[in-house]
């Protein structure tokens, strides 16, 4: 019933409408006829941006763990926290299991989305074959997507501020830089991605 | 404009790819193929009535326990809002009132709107549904701001007898209601809405 080869659609993923798909030309987007989102972007350079961009991200969340993150004074008392701190530091039972979620929401789930772009990603910046398992790493990272909320951590540290500063003195450490510049860093990167021209990046380079 | 389904292809809605309706696994992500997800609606409505339930706790108990000095004190996700309010902080107040009451409250009845006109079968406005469900699964994340807020304070608020800040049960339960709500909303198939008229000739 149909004269164009299946590897030549294209289905929108969110009303499922049919589209044949063509080569971009360069910095164009290909909008859903029927729902109007962006099916595809063509950038060349892409793969390699967002290959350097996460690399650079992984690199400043270990900065950002490992560093003061945030000091308070008051009353002569002093209590200085890296990130770590912060998410760990409980000490009653319901902090507990918010200490977990927030420390996967801000630093397990992003460090594992990196990783795994790094992981399926590296080998086609290079032109090799990409790494076993390239793809579910790929899509891993896309799945987790929702779930990584370091921007919206760093909204909440602002409004904590801001409710502390009557309180105590806080000075913010060289590891909220880092962690911004990892927000910073990861919406360019987020912005870079275009899933159509990956996944068919990822078939050219097995065949 | 045809769909997939109706030229009898199942498209994967990871990457894109188009296989014959019956196919079951995608041949380039290997994610699981579904020309419609039959049971969208009720993970929807299962996600959306356990994060409603959850909101409720998460209202009436505090949020956040601070005791100083001089007093102890209990705060609710409103008292909190009005506290910032009475500090002339109008900025902050209403970043945390956006994120705390009125996205988690629009989230409901956007979801609410999307699920029953889907099983109404309804053909008005698709455009704007389909931009509320793109708005609802963008947004919903944000609701989490005063979460890390509390975490963050309860951290950085450890100084013995002076000041100490706690977590109230409040915080479990919001934090719940609200990844209740993304799931909620990521189980919505958005191809629902576009089915509509077809389903009805």
């Amino acid at each position: 019933m149909h004269t164009t080869p299946l590897d030549d659609l294209v289905a929108c993923p969110q009303c499922d409408t049919l589209h044949i798909a063509s080569a971009l030309p360069e910095n164009a987007r290909a909008h859903c006829q029927r729902c109007g989102i962006v099916l595809m972007t063509s950038q060349p350079a892409a793969m390699a941006q967002i290959l350097s961009l996460a690399l650079t991200a992984f690199i400043m969340m270990i900065a950002a763990v490992s560093f003061p993150f945030l000091t308070l004074d008051a009353g002569g008392l002093h209590n200085a926290t890296s990130v770590i701190d912060a998410v760990l530091a409980f000490n009653d039972g319901f902090a507990f299991p918010l200490a977990v979620a927030v420390a996967f929401f801000i630093i397990v789930i992003p460090l594992i989305r990196l990783s795994a772009l790094i992981y399926a990603l590296g080998p086609l910046v290079r032109e090799q074959k990409p790494r076993q398992g390239a793809r579910q790493a790929f899509g891993l990272a896309e799945r987790l997507r929702p779930w990584s909320m370091a921007e919206i951590f760093i909204v909440g540290v602002t409004v904590a501020l801001i409710k502390v500063a009557g309180l105590a003195v806080v000075t913010i450490g060289p590891a909220f830089w880092a962690f911004a510049g990892v927000v910073v860093i990861t919406v360019l990167k987020d912005q870079l991605i275009c899933r159509y021209s990956i996944w068919e990046a990822l078939d050219k380079a097995t065949a | 404009m045809i769909t997939a389904r109706d030229a009898g292809l199942v498209a994967c809605q990871q990457c894109g790819q188009v296989h014959p309706l019956h196919a079951q696994v995608c041949k380039r992500c290997e994610g699981r193929l579904q020309s419609r997800d039959t049971e969208s609606l009720q993970k929807v409505w299962a996600w959306l009535i356990a994060g409603m339930i959850a909101y409720i706790p998460a209202n009436i108990y505090p949020m956040l326990l601070t005791s100083t000095l001089v007093e102890r004190s209990e705060s609710t996700i409103i008292g909190g809002v009005v506290e910032l309010f009475e500090h002339g902080s109008w900025g902050i107040a209403t970043i945390v009132f956006v994120a705390s009451v009125m996205i988690p409250v629009g989230k409901f009845i956007a979801i609410m709107y999307l699920a029953i006109s889907v099983q109404r079968h309804s053909s008005q406005n698709r455009h704007g549904r389909h931009k509320a469900y793109e708005v609802v699964e963008f947004i919903g994340r944000w609701s989490m701001i005063d979460v890390f807020v509390v975490a963050i304070l309860s951290a950085l608020v450890q100084l013995d007898t002076i000041a100490t800040v706690n977590p109230g049960v409040a915080a479990i339960s919001f934090a719940l209601s609200v990844i209740f709500t993304m799931l909620s909303a990521q189980a919505f198939d958005s191809r629902l809405i576009w089915d509509a008229d077809r389903t009805q000739q």
